[in-house]
């Protein structure tokens, strides 16, 4: 019974109260009486029968007003209240009730706004909880990640089925060297979250490894470590260096450092490993080189000693006669001359090897000097000038003791000259680089100057025991005086080897997608390689290889070729922006004007580009161990599964279409295009139409599709493609 | 004394020394330029000894020894060999094969003339 009806049968009962017992009472009274006395009753009452009456609907009136009035505030207000309760508790947080009404019911809002403070205030303080939690890790993330980014050498985290759970951009670099498509995928098919290491390393090497390792732990060995050293793909030598990651957390965190660090304490056990990776070919290389030369300065050279000593020692025969005498020293003369070239060549040859002993880093000249500029000008407060900087030259220096140099010269040149100002120079000499230190101001001898080069450079409170000529001899470099006389100036000229410019890092490996690279992925901890196959996976948990082809035509029956495959990974649930695959593919045919303004692809962009047998097997070692995803998967599989005989290659992993789980989601809408999906669950398209575009969206809408399959019970592989098989679209062949 | 003694070394300017001092020593000389000649005149000739050196077109020293000293024919010919590889393991290798004496080059040749003249007394 809703209010409305309550207030009704209220307005009833009132009625039936009020008249009610003086209709009863009347009626026994005008029963009790006889004919006269009624006909008096009659006579008496008749004529103020109306008085009565009003009377009576006065106060029946004023009676429901009461009612009226208490419904209105006790039973209308507090159901409104009840409304404004509900919606302070789910739609507006922030919705106080207004007081109003009698006071039992204000104490009442009172107590209700009340508690509803107390819940936001608790709420908020979680939140902020939440986001500073957040917030930290995230910093630790990043300062990691910067950390990582910013190490020369190639890092790569792995669990201990060996997959990638980190890895920085200087070990995608040395794996692009290891791939044997370089130019198509970009080592992208062998580095990658979640890939297995072992695609890259034998898997006994690894085992190997770990196992020495384990016993280094079992030993309770301080930091156990194994190296080794293998060949990579393309024939590059790597030395590895492999050390545990322990565990740290559940039990053994909760313990002081002491206690886990004692022996017997058994807590450290294994959950992954590292890899620290050095490409050696090139040390390997030079290393060679100066074998070959210490072979040829030894043992090439003891046949030639042999012949000279022997003919000398022929020569003090006395019953030598004169023909004889002529034909050993010729011997002597030609054997020492020949030795005497020999030298002179492997000299020459080998003198950067020679120079490379000293463990000189390859620096940007520019640099040198900024930071020179930068340590005089505060340590020896003498004010610095630049004149023409090569910016681009590389040097080969030891900056520490190179910037010693310059500064003990520059001390003692203000110091015993008074030079108020320094200006530096660098240019290039063919296989040298020129450093200057100029000064102008009073002559100074040359011994003078000179001879500081071979004093221990001590100033401002440093000291070192090497001397100028020490440091420019570790450097394989060369110093001297000059003048300039007719801008009465003098500078110390510096020669320097000069080094290869470094590669760079490839900006393009860095700056694909905005914010900071997916590098790492620690959830990837948490994965166990599970015996039975995927069907029973989760559709969160696995690995998606999502991508898309631009072909010259709709017909592969009819010779219609692919010439663009763009493809991204999922893993863990996040798209990786970094680890995508995009490569133009020379179709070996024409393409038709009116394809292309669908792909976008002209035919001069596919000149020079691999055709589709170097193209695929890379393709194929990139989605090795996913699962595929495509929109409209059966027309792109087409395409792959018509070059099955020719490449070799064949796609046999499980594969899911965005278009027919559309179709499954939303059974009565009518485009299933990617735009009109994309719309559809919100996303905001950029940079469609082509391969690697339409792959990031295809990956996007699959990932906003995981949580709404699982609504309608669609969690695992299994359910995804049997829900797919039944659905209308699936069965439209192409 | 009439001992035969044959020079194997493709080099001329050690040549003309060995040969010189073997001459002087009274020895019968004779001269190969490389390993194949090396061997016939082994054959051929029959040698007491062989200066032989292991570097050596056509075929190695190495190979010289191991087939003279698999012949039985050729059991009374004495093997020193002459080498500029100084390692160990090359001296090691040249006795396994069984030269009877190694000698590094550069050598002292008053050295080499009494490790012949031990070398032919004992044989």
């Amino acid at each position: 019974m809703d209010a409305r009806a309550r207030f009704a049968v209220a307005i009833v009962v009132l009625g039936l109260l009020m008249t009610g017992p003086f209709l009863i009472s009347a009626a026994l009274v005008w029963m009790s009486a006889d004919p006269a006395e009624q006909q008096l009753m009659i006579d008496l009452i008749g004529p103020r029968l109306p008085v009565g009456a009003l009377m009576t609907i006065l106060g029946f009136a004023v009676g429901v007003a009461v009612v009226r009035n208490l419904f209105r505030q006790y039973v209308q207000g507090l159901l409104r209240m009840a409304e404004q309760q509900h919606l302070m508790l789910e739609a507006n947080r922030d919705f106080r009730i207004e007081e109003k009404g009698p006071p039992e019911v204000c104490s009442l809002v009172r107590t209700t706004n009340a508690l509803a403070q107390q819940r936001d205030e608790l709420l908020r303080d979680v939140e902020a909880q939440i986001t500073a939690a957040k917030r930290s890790v995230e910093e630790e993330k990043n300062r990691l990640a910067a950390l990582m980014s910013e190490l020369t050498q190639s890092v790569v985290v792995c669990n201990l089925e060996g997959r990638i759970l980190l890895y920085n951009s200087r070990a995608r670099q040395q794996f692009r060297a290891l791939s044997d498509a370089p130019s198509v995928a970009g080592g992208g098919e062998l580095i990658g979250l979640g890939r297995s290491i072992y695609t890259v390393f034998d898997r006994n090497l690894v085992a190997h490894a770990l196992e020495t390792i384990q016993h280094g732990l079992v030993s309770e060995h301080a930091a156990p470590v194994a190296n080794f050293v293998t060949t990579g793909g393309a024939g590059q030598l790597l030395r590895v260096q492999m050390s545990p990651v322990l565990t740290g957390g559940g039990d053994s965190g909760q313990q002081p450092e002491a206690v886990r660090d004692m022996p017997g304490a058994a807590t450290r056990s294994m959950t992954g490993f590292i890899l620290m990776l050095d490409n050696i070919t090139r040390n390997f290389e030079n290393e060679s080189r100066r074998d070959q030369m210490l072979h040829t300065l030894t043992e090439g050279n003891r046949a030639a000693l042999a012949n000279v000593r022997a003919a000398a020692e022929m020569l003090d025969y006395p019953d030598l006669d004169d023909a004889l005498r002529q034909r050993f020293r010729g011997v002597i003369r030609d054997e020492v001359k020949a030795m005497s070239e020999r030298l002179d060549e492997t000299a020459n040859e080998f003198a950067d090897a020679l120079k490379a002993r000293w463990p000189l880093e390859e620096m940007l000249g520019a640099d040198l000097i900024a930071a020179a500029q930068r340590r005089v000008e505060a340590r020896i407060q003498v004010p610095t000038k630049l004149e023409e900087v090569d910016e681009t030259l590389w040097i080969k220096v030891d900056s520490f003791s190179l910037l010693q140099a310059l500064l003990y010269l520059v001390n003692r040149l203000s110091d015993e000259f008074e030079v108020r100002e320094v200006r530096f120079r660098l240019s290039s000499a063919g296989r040298l680089v020129h450093l200057d230190l100029i000064w102008s101001g009073q002559a100074m001898s040359t011994e003078t100057v000179m001879s500081w080069e071979l004093e221990p450079m001590s100033f401002a409170g440093e000291s070192s025991p090497l001397t100028v000529r020490d440091v420019i001899e570790r450097h394989g470099g060369e110093m001297w005086l000059e003048r300039e006389k007719v801008r009465h100036r003098a500078f110390f000229r510096i020669v320097l080897p000069a080094a290869n410019p470094q590669e760079a890092v490839d900006s393009s490996l860095l700056a694909r997608g905005e914010g900071r690279p997916e590098y790492y992925d620690f959830d990837l901890f948490k994965w166990s390689e599970r015996s039975h196959g995927l069907d029973d996976r989760l559709l969160t948990e696995l690995t998606y290889t999502v991508f898309d082809t631009e072909t010259t035509g709709l017909n592969p029956s009819q010779g219609d070729e692919i010439i663009q495959i763009g493809a991204t990974r999922i893993v863990n649930g996040k798209m990786l922006r970094q680890e995508s695959f995009e490569q133009l593919v020379d179709p070996r045919r024409k393409l038709t004007p009116e394809s292309i303004p669908i792909h976008g692809i002209q035919p001069e962009m596919l000149l020079g580009q691999p055709t589709i047998d170097k193209v695929l097997p890379a393709f194929h070692a990139f989605a090795s161990d996913t699962v595929l995803i495509a929109h409209n998967a059966a027309f792109d599989m087409r395409f792959l599964q018509l070059k099955e005989k020719a490449t070799g290659v064949v796609f046999d992993q499980p594969v899911l279409d965005t278009l027919l789980l559309s179709q499954v989601l939303h059974p009565h809408q009518e485009s299933h295009r990617l735009d009109a999906i994309a719309e559809r669950l919100n996303l905001h398209i950029v940079g469609r139409h082509t391969a690697l575009g339409d792959a990031m969206v295809t990956a996007e809408i699959f990932l906003k599709m995981i949580p709404l399959l699982a609504e309608k019970g669609i969690r695992t592989l299994r359910d995804a493609r049997e829900a797919a098989e039944k659905s209308y679209y699936a069965r439209i062949k192409y | 004394m009439g001992n035969k003694i044959l020079i194997a070394d493709d080099e001329q300017n050690i040549v003309i020394s060995l040969e010189f001092l073997m001459k002087r020593e009274g020895f019968e000389v004779s001269i190969a330029v490389d390993g194949e000649e090396a061997v016939e005149k082994i054959r051929a000739e029959m040698p007491d000894l062989v200066l032989l050196d292991v570097m050596m077109p056509k075929k190695s020293g190495f190979e010289v020894c191991q087939e003279v000293k698999s012949d039985p024919a050729l059991q009374s010919v004495r093997i020193l060999m002459l080498t500029a590889k100084g390692r160990d393991t090359e001296v090691a290798k040249g006795l396994a094969l069984g030269a009877d004496a190694y000698m590094t080059k550069p050598f002292s040749t008053k050295e080499l003339v009494e490790r012949v003249r031990g070398m032919l007394a004992e044989g």
